[in-house]
């Protein structure tokens, strides 16, 4: 038998393989193509063939003032991204430089945070939201997803910099750097990395949180996530808009999470997997 | 780093982080807890009044808890079997020696980094719609009835949808444990004389039962959190079917203003996660030994 | 100017004492070698030395000053890590420059030590690659480099050679060597490999589970080994160790005799035996023999001596150089 791979393999193989894949990415394809159909073609049938006008975008800004709810999302998930990095790099910092025999117990019990349902807390959440006036603001949205995120921006940061290498501080340090120095010309410029892909990450996943950003919210705050819940009930003449507005909700996260595959096995699989 | 002066700023450091998560566990959830034995309504707020074991009891006996929860289970039962046993195979098929495979994995991965709403409403109002849904179109072209997803399969249409968005994680993940196979282990293999399925059966799925296991994991932790695909097509209907016990509890607690009642249901809720985390950690706890 | 005094130093972690209590003196300008089996503290010692660990006990003197309490900076020493510890996000200019840019050194300075080192270490080439597209040879020097610009009063290795592979092992020992001759700087190196040790060295210091078995030079130690462990430890192929009836004629519980010691014949010769392994070499051969009432040895005997798995041979130990052991294990 031929040790090399038969070209006849890789063919079924890439044919297989492609078929999954399209199917799979099929229902978003067929967004993007319906968000550049005109409304009586988007429920006319099944049709590959848009005809390429982009009235519907234009359609969804002017009627529906899109742009609130976008840069409400922009705002959340970037300013909690900031906002948990500030909290957690001094944390993972301690954690990983510093380590006790309490670390890992204390890393476990900021995972399990995580772990608590969203709905047991919903009711207390809500109301002191609403008698401190937080509902429905950008602040109290974006403490919010500072808080669930917290677990994973620490534990994410942890890991990264403990794989910066204990002999390279020491080298500094027999080169003379002091802790100052240490910090600014070897350890950050090593830990930037680490840090870009926590970035990177947290913005996915905050862009994306459904339950507290739908709750909390209700006209100023909303982003695209309550933005496109609202539109549940069926209205007739509106497929196209949708689409349009869909492909626009999850454009950048898309596009951001195709390069981020190797953060989301990190960040998500708890260093379990590698 | 480690010297007295150190161990002090440590502790600074981490202290913000430690205070909030520890408020942010604490706090609510006694409130929670508190609530739970109070007869606390917002239509009527003024009327506060203990309620002793009431609110507990109202949900036992409420038939629509036993089929909320009977749905969570379901609902993370059938995701987790599509999701592992299609990322599986999906992950085998990908790991072949195949053209374009960055791409592939490209449009594997993508339904992950869609928002549940927008998820939801694609398959709702594009796939599953009677009318002008993809599936209707092939149903009719096969000559069959459409089917009216959300009418008749509400839980499974909301199975569908979430599997489809689970499904690239597993096999990511699967993907990746998948390649850190040792090669040599299966040329060993080979040379003992073991045919594609042995190698299979012996070397990669016990290899993979560790990232299944991670998989399976975390992947629970957040289905028992499923809420926007079902506010969005379902709202839990029709009647309870496709409600889970989140989507319950939020009806009890926004629609129906019962604060003592939601809490209480938030309790049970709290118990049956850690319910299924220790049966999940016992069952598959030993493969995270290895 | 890099003369190094250890008094009484000890180190322990927690409950565990991993090193007792060492008394050594290192003269300026001297190549010493620390050696010994894993565990036995000498990565933990030149750490100590170093300043990257502090002492539980004793003092250390560089010059004369004590150093015991000060920072690893401060003690005017520089280090070549086992894994050379290189920035990796700064090029080799930057690499070996950064010392100097801590001590706050003039610029055009700086520009001079650094093109110099290169120049000794032979990578002018290579001023502006970074650590990850060199090769470990190439890392190595680097890494070598950057503790020369600090002219530091004695260098420290930890186990410099033990990533490379053999054949660079070989070069890389050379050019350590001629390092040494030209900079006359005292150098401190730590290995387990005893061919480095005794290849390199002006002195060589054996230690064994935190204890120093034995200080001297290389030859020294060859031929006159103070104890057993020392005398097993120091010397490839491994010294004949005989106990029983002949080491009580000898009046000792133990004899060594190294493989070359021994005269071999076909026909006669104080001890009789059979060959088990035959290892040709070209130059040498080892033969393996069991003698009879002896056990195993390992004789060497020159390339051209004819002998074959199950030959009988006769070996005639070297009466002036047998080495004797006490109850003890301590040479007699």
């Amino acid at each position: 038998m031929a040790r090399a791979v038969t070209t006849r393999h890789k063919i079924i193989a890439t044919a297989a393989a492609w078929a999954v894949a399209l199917v799979i990415f099929f229902p978003i394809l067929y967004t993007l193509i319906t968000s550049i159909k005109t409304e009586p073609e988007a429920i006319a049938g099944f049709n590959l063939i848009p005809s390429f006008t982009f009235e519907n975008y234009v359609t969804v800004q002017t009627q529906r003032d899109y742009i609130k709810p976008f840069m409400n999302s922009v705002i959340l998930s970037v300013g909690s991204t900031i906002l948990a990095l500030v909290i957690g790099i001094p944390s993972a910092w301690a954690m990983a430089f510093s380590p006790t025999k309490r670390t890992k117990d204390v890393l476990m019990w900021m995972l399990s945070t995580k772990m608590m349902p969203a709905v047991a807390v919903l009711v207390p959440i809500y109301l002191m939201f609403r008698d401190f006036g937080l509902l429905d603001t950008r602040i109290g949205l974006t403490i919010m997803l500072t808080l669930i995120n917290l677990p994973i921006v620490i534990w994410m940061l942890y890991t990264y910099f403990r794989e910066i290498p204990g002999e390279i501080l020491e080298a500094a340090r027999m080169d003379g750097a002091g802790l100052w120095q240490e910090i600014v010309y070897v350890l950050t410029p090593m830990a930037v990395p680490g840090i870009a892909s926590t970035l990177l990450l947290n913005i996915i996943l905050a862009w994306n949180e459904s339950f507290w950003t739908i709750r909390l919210t209700t006209t100023s705050a909303a982003p695209l996530t309550a933005f496109i819940a609202s539109f549940s009930s069926p209205q007739g003449l509106f497929w196209a808009k949708l689409s349009a507005a869909s492909t626009m909700a999850i454009a950048p996260i898309l596009i951001m999470g195709w390069f981020s595959q190797k953060q989301l096995v990190r960040g998500l699989t708890f260093g379990a997997v590698k | 780093m480690a010297t007295q002066n150190t161990r002090g700023l440590a502790r600074l450091m981490m202290a913000p982080s430690v205070i909030l998560l520890l408020v942010w566990m604490i706090v609510p959830l006694s409130m929670t807890l508190w609530f739970s034995f109070q007869n606390y309504n917002l239509l009527n707020p003024a009327n506060v009044s203990f309620a002793g074991l009431f609110n507990y009891r109202f949900f036992y006996t409420d038939p629509a808890f036993f089929q909320s929860v009977w749905n969570t289970l379901m609902i993370v039962g059938g995701v987790l079997l599509i999701t592992v046993v299609g990322g599986t195979l999906i992950a085998l098929l990908i790991d072949q020696p195949i053209f374009g495979q960055g791409i592939v994995r490209i449009l594997v991965i993508s339904p992950f980094f869609v928002m549940p709403p927008v998820a939801a409403l694609v398959w709702k109002n594009m796939i599953m719609h009677p009318g002008y849904g993809v599936l209707a179109d092939i149903n009719r072209l096969l000559g069959l009835q459409p089917v009216d997803w959300f009418a008749q399969y509400p839980l499974l249409a909301i199975i569908i949808i979430v599997a489809w968005q689970w499904l690239p994680f597993a096999t990511l993940i699967l993907l990746t444990a998948l390649q850190s196979l040792d090669s040599e282990q299966k040329e060993a293999a080979e040379m003992d004389g073991a045919n594609v399925l042995n190698r299979f059966i012996y070397l990669t799925l016990p290899h993979l039962a560790r990232a299944i296991t991670v998989v399976i994991l975390i992947q629970t932790i957040f289905l028992l959190g499923v809420y926007a695909e079902i506010l969005v097509t379902t709202n839990g209907g029709p009647g309870y079917a496709s409600t889970n016990l989140v989507f319950l509890i939020y009806r009890t607690a926004l629609l129906g203003y019962d604060v003592g009642g939601a809490s209480a249901g938030g309790i049970i809720a709290i118990i049956l996660a850690n319910i299924v985390a220790i049966f999940l950690m016992r069952a598959v706890g030993r493969n995270l030994d290895r | 100017m890099g003369s190094i005094t250890l008094s009484r130093v000890s180190k322990s972690f927690g409950e565990a004492k991993v090193i007792p209590s060492i008394d050594l003196e290192i003269q300026d300008g001297e190549f010493v070698v620390f050696v010994g089996p894993s565990g036995c503290g000498k990565s933990t010692l030149l750490r100590l030395i170093a300043g990257l660990e502090d002492v539980s006990g004793g003092q250390i003197l560089i010059d004369g000053k004590d150093v015991t309490q000060k920072a690893p900076a401060q003690r005017g020493l520089a280090m070549v890590f086992q894994s050379y510890a290189l920035y990796p996000h700064m090029s080799v200019r930057n690499n070996i420059a950064f010392p100097l840019k801590m001590a706050k050194v003039d610029k055009s300075l700086i520009d001079k030590k650094v093109s110099d080192a290169a120049g000794i270490l032979n990578l002018t080439d290579y001023l502006e690659r970074r650590p990850s597209q060199l090769s470990g040879g190439q890392r190595q020097r680097v890494a070598i480099g950057r503790a020369i610009v600090r002219e530091p009063s004695a260098f420290l290795f930890d186990e410099p050679l033990s990533n490379l592979d053999a054949a660079l092992r070989g070069t890389m020992r050379l050019e350590i060597s001629e390092l040494h001759n030209q900079l006359k700087t005292t150098m401190i190196y730590v290995t387990h490999d005893q061919i480095e040790a005794m290849t390199m060295a002006d002195k060589i210091v054996v230690l064994n589970r935190g204890n120093i078995e034995q200080v001297g030079s290389p030859l020294e130690l060859y031929s006159r080994p103070r104890n057993l462990f020392v005398a097993g430890f120091i010397g490839s192929p491994r010294m004949n160790l005989i106990e029983g009836e002949f080491a009580r004629s000898k009046g000792a519980k133990t004899v060594g005799i190294r493989p070359e010691h021994f005269a071999l014949s076909h026909e006669s010769g104080l001890w009789s035996g059979t060959v088990t392994v035959a290892e040709h070499l070209g130059s040498d051969t080892f033969l393996h023999v069991n003698v009879d009432g002896i056990g195993q040895i390992n004789a060497r005997c020159d390339g051209e001596f004819e002998a074959r798995h199950g030959d009988r041979i006769y070996l005639t130990p070297n009466e002036t150089k047998l080495h004797r052991f006490d109850e003890q294990g301590l040479a007699i």
